[in-house]
């Protein structure tokens, strides 16, 4: 096989001292940034680009490469630990990953969090190697109506198993999705929603929603009942490490499928973000235990991790075959492929072996390093939680302050944060679902400007959306999601032993 | 719930619905007020910038209906305690200084904001000593400085005593 | 904000008498150098490359640090410039989004509201199309479009009422063509857009678009510069960007060109800006720069001083008067 000629030729070029020592610092760094909420992988790589001027490119990528990899392990941590997402991608993580740990069980939670990552990335790395050329012909396919099929696909593996009043449901997702349109609409470049204040014309950033709905939210219903953080401060040993890892092949279908969700999604390219989400709720509506999502389920962490992390790793394939970067730290990168004077795109493979081939080995070591480090540090990362609540309280809310000044650079991001903090506080205990909220506020510009730019190109005509075999499987695929409950409980009804005939 | 005997209801559940209903109600009206100042109709080459903002304000003003009108209904039957004056008390512990923290990051800069409120906090929610406090404010602080100025280069808000060490 | 603005003049002042008057100015702490776009984008990489140049040949005793204010198509970072008045430390690089941004959404800033330092570069826009379509040159292209109809001829390009869509309306006006313009977010995105075919052509900026001109998925039909790119080296394996022809010379009388520039606050003594003008000549000395431009293809005519600010003031005149005639100014 000439591929693993060229991989091993890869690994003997990314594996000298220099290289893994500067592999190692970057997963460290990387997984600090993903601990802070607000500084993502984007910045991490932007921060230490300019130190890689001196580097030769591909020490200067391998160190860059990983500091994203640790970003993608690194989010889940705060998510589960205090319900604060460190990375956009880990949002849907702390829907079953912060209950875990309120009922003791971080550990578990993270154990599963952090090999489900490797999992997923392990998988895209392999698609990389192997099928580079073939799948990046794919993302191609991806036009507007395309895209806005995708959007759509998300939210009806979401919309239709939430519980509870279907007007607060309604309300908050619609509340999202009005504050996602603050700001500038980029189809006509016009101001929106924004009523003459210049405060208000970048709109509402989505991470400091969520930082300020779930983090400070959820530090108002702990002091509520208490000072103290409940649950918290179960003992984490190896112990559980193990017994983690006996459970996972338990979730291999959910597993599979968010491997499928998150590759397909980062080639695209459709982020990580709307992965991590699609993938959680395809799995909430497909997994025998759906039901109980959001109570702490191990899977409801397995599936989005897996799929954020191979959407993440896969996101690098359009960036280095197309030059279209897949995630805003893609972005960042390909800028570093300019600056050291290699041009991204199809003829990178065949002029820059030594390059790309070092860079697809360092990402299977860069996610084996990376699992080292962060499975070392669950212990400590458990051991946070047993920091008396009257000082991490506080920590916490320096920390969230900090990450939502970062995103923007601007100080009404910390007011911002404080005001979703009370909203979250009031909802939660009014039940109205944050979920929906967040995930119209994620992709609610994204799929607008995706279904009116389909719109210029078809000239209105709505049949765009089924004009092909690709846009018309996904939207027919998205309805048949949106149906789904209906026709599970149909088949259902069929499956028991009717009564007897007459 | 458990409540302590002196713990009153600071506000029933019905009303706490009801106002919420009323302000969402009042927000959807102002995103189908600004849509529809935009253009809210679908032009020649699809949808204006306002069309979708006014069907979801208008979504959000009827969904507020949906809710506000039971709620109403209930008014006067639905006894159940949104929230206690004890639960409140300690709500607004945390919630007021944290609001005089956002103030001190726009005056005096993130770090001695940080610093003051986290030692302040320790002292007087979690009877620390006063030594103790400080030393663990201004640890965070000091860290955070190291971590964003120094190393990751990403300026934070500033303040007069940060200017006067020369940043 | 007042009370910070008084500090921050006292404490230039303060520097200022305490190094005399005798020796230049120098930044006694780290300068921000605001990106009013995305990380990633054009200016993005153009702020970042100028730190590591700055940082590898020591050019500067205090180091630069970036910082992306993209909110409201860069009004944002503008607005931050604009209200740090007298802040010697403060930098940032423009697009056109300089002049098109307060026109199209009516936000209150303008140049006249920064200290214009110098024009580091002019980028240049090509207008791409499909390997696989048959057009040769653009007035083959103009013709097809013109013969398939109104609107039926798709141009993708970055933003809404900013320079690609300028550009778009300006080749309508001189051609008597009607394109659809499709707007998207970025510029690597539009690329694909085309290489994918959901688009007719493109007005990408050289280094967008390149790596599929290498690869044999775009072609370059015309540049919409005076003269000819001055790169000679080939870029493909028959073609240089000098091949290119101007749109001019090809038959659409259609000319513009994005500046790369460097502005601060207003309110700063003349010895500050001449600091900058003077570093970034320095900068601009550097094989790393003179890389940079040629990979990117940029006009790399350079200006500070009157010049640069007579200039800046015709760029805008240009900018109202194209913007007017498409319909893109805000309602007052």
């Amino acid at each position: 096989m000439e591929e693993l000629n060229a991989l091993f030729q890869g690994f003997s070029v990314a594996l000298t001292p220099f290289n893994v020592g500067l592999m190692l610092l970057g997963v460290t760094l990387g997984v600090i940034i993903g601990v802070l909420p607000g500084l993502g992988g984007a910045n991490g790589v932007a921060i230490l680009l300019p130190l890689t001027f001196t580097m030769p490119p591909t020490s200067a990528i391998i160190m860059l490469s990983s500091i994203y990899w640790g970003a993608l392990f690194g989010g889940a941590i705060t998510s589960i630990l205090f319900n604060i997402p460190g990375e956009p991608w880990s949002v849907a993580t702390t829907f079953d990953g912060y209950p875990m740990a309120q009922q003791g069980r971080a550990g578990e939670a993270m154990t599963g969090a952090f090999t489900s990552s490797f999992v997923g990335a392990l998988v895209a790395v392999s698609l990389f190697t192997f099928i580079a050329p073939l799948i990046a012909s794919f993302a191609l396919q991806f036009g507007p109506p395309e895209f806005f099929s995708v959007y759509l696909l998300t939210f009806s593996s979401f919309v239709g198993t939430g519980k509870g009043n279907p007007f607060k449901i309604i309300a908050s997702m619609m509340v999202g999705f009005a504050l996602a349109a603050v700001g500038i609409d980029i189809v006509t470049g016009q101001l929106r929603l924004t009523f003459g204040f210049t405060e208000l014309l970048s709109g509402f950033n989505f991470l400091v929603a969520v930082i300020g709905l779930f983090g400070i939210g959820e530090i108002l219903l702990s002091m509520e009942e208490g000072l103290s953080f409940s649950g918290h401060g179960a003992g984490i040993n190896p112990r559980i490490v193990l017994q983690t890892w006996a459970k996972l092949p338990r979730y291999w279908a959910t597993s599979i499928r968010s491997c499928i969700i998150g590759v397909w999604m980062g080639i695209i390219p459709g982020g990580a973000t709307p992965a991590s989400f699609l993938s959680y709720g395809v799995a909430r509506k497909m997994s025998r235990d759906g039901a109980k999502f959001g109570s702490g389920q191990l899977e409801g962490v397995v599936a989005p991790e897996t799929a954020a992390h191979a959407a993440g790793t896969s996101a690098l394939l359009p960036m280095i075959m197309l030059g279209i970067p897949g995630s805003p730290t893609a972005a960042v990168l390909l800028g570093g492929l300019l600056i050291w004077g290699l041009q991204p795109g199809p003829l990178l493979f065949v002029e820059q072996k030594d390059f790309v081939w070092g860079l697809i080995a360092s990402m299977y070591l860069g996610n084996i390093a990376g699992l080292i480090v962060v499975m070392t540090a669950v212990p400590l990362f458990a051991a946070i939680l047993r920091i008396p609540f009257p000082i991490i309280a506080p920590v916490i809310v320096v920390i969230s302050a900090i990450g939502a000044y970062t995103v923007k650079n601007n100080i009404l991001d910390v007011w911002m944060m404080v005001v979703f903090g009370v909203i979250g506080y009031v909802f939660k205990k009014l039940g109205y679902p944050l979920a929906p909220m967040v995930l119209a506020l994620v992709l609610g510009d994204a799929a607008e400007s995706s279904f009116r730019q389909s719109m210029l190109i078809s000239q209105g005509d709505l049949r765009v959306f089924f004009s092909n075999w690709l846009v018309g499987g996904i939207t027919g695929l998205s309805l048949f999601m949106l149906l789904w409950p209906q026709i599970s409980a149909g088949l259902a009804r069929l499956r028991t032993p009717a009564p007897a005939p007459r | 719930m458990k409540q302590p005997p002196t713990d009153h209801a600071a506000a029933r559940t019905v009303v706490v619905e009801l106002v919420v209903a009323v302000i969402t109600f009042s927000f959807g009206a102002l995103v189908v007020y600004g849509s529809a100042q935009l253009g809210a109709s679908w032009g020649a080459d699809g949808p204006q910038s306002g069309y979708f903002p006014f069907y979801i304000g208008l979504l959000i003003c009827i969904s507020s209906a949906g809710i506000f009108v039971p709620a109403l209904l209930k008014l006067k039957s639905d006894r159940s305690v949104f929230v206690t004056t004890g639960q409140l008390k300690r709500v607004m512990v945390i919630l007021l200084p944290t609001t005089a923290y956002a103030v001190g990051v726009q005056w005096i800069g993130i770090y001695v904001s940080s610093a003051v409120f986290v030692a302040l906090f320790m002292k007087f929610l979690g009877k620390y000593s006063w030594l103790r406090s400080v030393v663990v404010g201004s640890t965070v602080s000091i860290s955070a400085f190291v971590l964003f100025e120094l190393w990751f280069k990403i300026p934070l808000p500033k303040g007069p005593f940060e200017r006067m060490i020369g940043y | 904000m007042r009370i910070q603005r008084i500090l921050t003049c006292s404490a230039v002042a303060f520097a200022a008498t305490l190094a005399g008057p005798a020796t230049a100015w120098e930044p006694t702490k780290t300068v921000e150098f605001i990106i009013p776009a995305g990380t990633g984008g054009g200016a993005d990489q153009m702020a970042r490359f100028t730190q590591g140049v700055v940082a590898k040949y020591n050019l500067m005793k205090q180091s630069i640090v970036p910082i992306n204010k993209s909110g409201g198509a860069g009004a944002e970072g503008f607005l931050d410039v604009k209200a740090s008045k007298g802040d010697a430390h403060k930098i940032i690089i423009t697009l056109s989004n300089l002049f098109t941004t307060p026109l199209a959404t009516g936000v209150p800033f303008n140049w006249k509201d920064l200290t214009p330092v110098a024009m580091l570069a002019l980028d240049n826009f090509v207008l791409w199309v499909n390997a696989e379509d048959p057009y040769k040159s653009p007035t083959e292209y103009i013709a097809a479009a013109k013969k398939a109809g109104p609107n039926q001829f798709k141009m993708a390009g970055t933003g809404s009422k900013q320079e690609d869509q300028i550009i778009t309306v300006a080749i309508e006006k001189a051609t008597g063509v009607k394109f659809t313009y499709v707007p998207f977010k970025g510029g690597g995105e539009v690329a694909t857009q085309l290489v994918g075919k959901h688009v007719n052509s493109t007005v990408n900026n050289p280094i967008e678009a390149v790596a599929q001109w290498r690869a044999g998925k775009l072609r370059p039909l015309c540049v919409f510069d005076g003269n000819r790119m001055p790169y000679k080296d080939k870029v493909t394996d028959t073609l240089s960007w000098n091949d290119i022809p101007t749109c001019k010379e090809a038959g659409i009388p259609v000319e513009y060109t994005m500046l790369r520039g460097i502005f601060m606050p207003a309110g700063v003594p003349q010895d500050v800006v001449d600091f900058y003008v003077e570093l970034f000549k320095k900068v601009r000395a550097t094989p790393d720069w003179r890389k940079l431009m040629a990979d990117g293809a940029f006009n790399q005519t350079f200006m500070a001083g009157k010049e640069y600010v007579d200039w800046v003031a015709k760029a805008e005149i240009l900018h109202r008067d194209l913007m007017k005639e498409a319909g893109f100014l805000a309602k007052k």
